[in-house]
């Protein structure tokens, strides 16, 4: 910011324009976030009962099984879910980076599903995936096999929620790849034909080095999408069977607005804003990287 | 898209071959989309013995003629568009105020402040949601439309938008207007703001359809079904699927609740598009 710009520099007056959004930003972000670590450190409930009782909740969350199954199945989640978005989404772009109508249409087919709210979702893939009656069982039924119980078994529901949730969340990661495609120098394309460098070849060396940037920061942002799964997993199979599909943040909000255990929801809510922190981190790097390159 | 960066060229038998896999693909896509429609159309009798009836008739209106006369489907839909407006344009004030003023104006402690904000960008809405139900019930929030849509406002994705695209407005227009003897205030409004249209359009697409789309606040703020957002009232009648009226009522729903957004993507699909991916890389 140069001088020139502010006359009349360092006038308390001016920090009128930014007061009303930072008044709203320190009452509902920033004192609830503050609040929310040092009641992590208490045990509370609902009924104002507040013991301060240090790291104790933290102690507790390393030995629950519940809330350890939970990491676990959303790591898995991010597993089954991130490199699947990444690279299907990769192939879309690379495939529909044409100019032509028909590309057009492709693409607001792929994204229309990204503009429904998960309610939706979950409604229309529940009707998908159950085996009485669902899409895929009368698919199966055709195909003369019998149903399976995708959701209510341990080691099928969360595949079938990340097949949700690709089909979901598949057209974001795809516009953002075709967004760094069309940066890619047209110079670049006809120096790999001079030198007679086939698709493949233009495809490894030209095409995918040139959007590196861009696949890391699918990554991360997905990886960030996908660790906050809830609505899929809440309203398809509320966590079941016995907690096989249950994320982190169902377990926060079990415990906190089931339980009303409200200390040790407020622990397990600092663990989910760690990780998510370190990975907005790592995306603010990679943008800024981006920047500094062009 | 502008075809610039083309790669090596295809034999049409290739091209043929590449659109082929692309109809597939697509048409698995909306196959979920289809098969909802579908149902929809089908007597709730008809679907309890086979939903495989689904391929061939006698489809009927009668799941739709009973979502008519339900009144709470338009409350939650009149509910979700009046949070979502009311978000949509505070976001839009609070976030052009705060851009002008991180962006052109100098007051103490302005960096560390706009710092402050950024930092607010890693701060996900479920790490708060604790102590901000805590908060709301302290303030008797829960099940009002203050209560809503207050928490939408705090996010600061807005802020940092607006505060890059104040600073791509080259600062001799501001000096030249106040020159002329125009307040700050002026200079904001009336030679600034109109420039800023573009990044408005964008803030308010993303921030409505974020809005539009949010679970999670409404689902823990309003407890009473008349108070609940589209969203939370489609999840309350799923929740009870076993106990529900009928497959094909339900499906009717959720045509019925996706119909508006997918009709505005249809219209306004480039917008859109550019919005959700903008706001995505930040």
């Amino acid at each position: 910011m140069s001088a020139a710009a502010a006359p009349r520099a360092g006038s308390w007056r001016n920090a009128l324009f930014v007061a009303p959004y930072l008044a709203v930003y320190l009452a509902l972000l920033l004192y609830p976030l503050l609040a929310g670590a040092w009641l992590s450190l208490h045990k509370a409930d609902l009924f104002g009962g507040e013991v301060f009782v240090g790291i104790e909740n933290f102690q507790r969350l390393t030995r629950d099984t519940v809330f350890l199954q939970a990491v676990r199945n959303t790591f898995y989640f991010v597993l089954l879910t991130v490199p699947a978005l990444a690279t299907i989404s990769l192939g879309l772009a690379l495939a529909l980076n044409r100019p032509t109508r028909a590309a057009a249409v492709f693409r607001g087919v792929f994204f229309s599903s990204s503009v429904l709210s998960v309610t939706i979702v979950t409604l229309i893939w529940r009707l998908v995936l159950i085996p009485d009656g669902g899409l895929i069982a009368n698919l199966l039924h055709l195909a003369g096999r019998p149903p399976i119980p995708l959701l209510s078994h341990p080691d099928l529901v969360l595949p079938a929620i990340a097949l949700t949730t690709v089909w979901w969340c598949l057209g974001l990661p795809m516009m953002l790849y075709l967004a760094a495609l069309q940066q890619v120098p047209a110079e670049l394309y006809e120096a790999a034909a001079l030198d007679n460098a086939g698709r493949w070849k233009t495809l490894t060396h030209v095409t995918l080095p040139s959007i590196r940037r861009t696949i890391v920061l699918v990554v991360i942002i997905q990886c960030v999408l996908q660790f906050q799964l809830f609505g899929q997993a809440q309203l398809l199979t509320q966590g079941g069977p016995n907690g096989a599909s249950r994320p982190i943040v169902l377990f926060l909000y079990e415990v906190g607005f089931r339980r009303w255990d409200i200390g040790y929801a407020a622990a397990a809510s600092e663990i989910l804003f760690a990780v998510i922190l370190i990975a907005t981190l790592a995306q603010y790097l990679t943008s800024r990287g981006k920047g500094a390159e062009r | 898209m502008s075809g610039s960066a083309q790669p090596v060229g295809r034999s049409p038998w290739e091209a043929r071959a590449g659109f082929a896999v692309m109809v597939v693909l697509a048409l698995i896509m909306v196959l979920p989309l289809l098969w909802t429609l579908g149902l929809s159309l089908k007597a709730n009798n008809e679907l309890l013995r086979d939903t495989g009836s689904v391929f061939h008739g006698p489809y009927t209106l009668e799941n739709y003629g009973s979502i008519l006369r339900r009144a709470a489907v338009f409350r939650w839909l009149g509910n979700s568009l009046l949070v979502s407006l009311c978000t949509t344009l505070g976001v839009l004030t609070l976030s052009s105020l705060a851009g002008y003023g991180f962006a052109r104006l100098e007051f103490p402690g302005r960096r560390w402040l706009f710092a402050l904000v950024l930092f607010g960008l890693a701060v996900p809405e479920q790490s708060v949601i604790i102590t901000r139900h805590q908060m709301f019930s302290a303030l008797h929030l829960h099940n009002t439309y203050p209560g809503l849509f207050l928490p939408g406002l705090s996010a600061p994705f807005g802020v940092f938008l607006m505060t890059q695209y104040f600073k791509a407005i080259p600062v001799e227009l501001d000096e030249a207007a106040l020159l002329d003897g125009a307040s700050r205030l002026r200079v904001f409004w009336s030679v600034l703001l109109p420039l800023t249209l573009p990044a408005q359009a964008t803030l308010g697409i993303f921030t409505f359809l974020s809005s539009w789309n949010d679970y999670w606040w409404p689902l823990i703020s309003a407890t009473r079904s008349e108070m609940f957002t589209l969203t939370v009232g489609v999840a309350s009648s799923q929740i009870n699927f076993a106990q529900t009226s009928g497959l094909g009522f339900l499906m009717a729903q959720a045509v019925f609740a996706s119909a508006p957004i997918l009709a505005v993507y249809v219209v306004f699909q480039k917008y859109i598009v550019r919005a959700v991916s903008g706001a995505a890389v930040r």
